[in-house]
């Protein structure tokens, strides 16, 4: 499944793209014509982007009637945090519980 | 209701996952299943529109309501089958009984799809759509929190650990 992980990483390493998911954050399922008026790009290019991001998992396309509603999926992300996150910042805790140990030890 | 309304009250998930949808389906829907993943609380399906659904309360779940105070219900999650075609579609409604808040508000409805990817045989992409009008303190729960703490992830981690499970027979707890 790392061809996945490497549509995320690069569906999130865009400022756009990031600032399309943060809106949609802050209020699910919105229309191309409500998530474009918030950014200073044409509607192609938004759309664009958006294809990008549904391609990653990153925003599931519902329709309704004749719109199209945008929603942001979490779980794509939720899986590199356990794949990847997790891993290293448990290590980093634990090895400030080592230092606390070794240092407490000391006195 | 408008169109606006529902999708501003409605979370939609999804995953894909490397395994039969037949698999998906037991595991969603088969007590011995889903405890292994997720909130660990055995679920019960009387698999017809109008059969009954619910959750009942985990050890697990027991036991840190007993430490923190607070009683836990015998059944933690309730509701109703609306629509079942095995192995593709399950159409429910569902309420969460743990927190007074959750169980007063009216009942969600809760939409498990699975399909399996023409482009990709032996890969399936399951969507959770949750549509929750007037059940506020619900979307909150459902939709976890950011902090992780004490089984907090709502819905995107019950698909992150279903994942694992059936692809690795190992949840992310290590269950």
């Amino acid at each position: 499944m790392n061809e996945d992980d490497d549509r995320v990483f690069k569906a999130l390493a865009d400022p756009t793209r990031r600032f399309l998911l943060d809106l949609l954050f802050t209020r699910e399922g919105r229309t191309l014509t409500e998530l474009e008026s918030e950014v200073e790009m044409t509607r192609f290019g938004v759309a664009k982007h958006l294809k990008v991001l549904e391609e990653a998992g990153l925003v599931v396309v519902r329709r309704a009637g004749r719109e199209k509603l945008h929603f942001l999926n979490p779980v794509p992300i939720r899986l590199i945090h356990d794949r990847w996150i997790d891993k290293y910042t448990e290590r980093h805790v634990t090895a400030l519980i080592d230092l606390k140990n070794a240092l407490e030890d000391e006195t | 209701m408008t169109t606006e309304t529902t999708a501003e009250t409605t979370q939609v998930y999804r995953v894909w996952i490397k395994t039969t949808p037949e698999r998906i389906w037991t595991a969603i829907t088969d007590p011995e299943w889903t405890v292994k993943y997720g909130y660990a609380a055995p679920s019960y399906y009387d698999l017809k529109p109008g059969g009954a659904y619910h959750s009942d309360a985990s050890d697990e779940m027991r036991e840190f309501g007993a430490q923190n105070g607070f009683p836990i219900p015998d059944r933690v999650v309730d509701g109703e089958v609306v629509e079942c075609d095995p192995p593709r579609l399950l159409v429910q409604t569902w309420r969460m009984l743990m927190d007074p808040t959750t169980a007063a508000e009216p009942y969600t409805t809760l939409t498990y799809l699975i399909e399996e990817l023409k482009s990709q045989p032996g890969v399936c992409r399951v969507t959770i759509t949750h549509e929750m009008a007037g059940a506020p303190a619900t979307a909150t729960m459902v939709a976890g929190s950011p902090l992780d703490e004490a089984g907090g992830g709502g819905w995107a981690w019950v698909l992150s650990d279903l994942k694992s499970v059936l692809e690795t027979g190992t949840a992310l707890s290590g269950r």
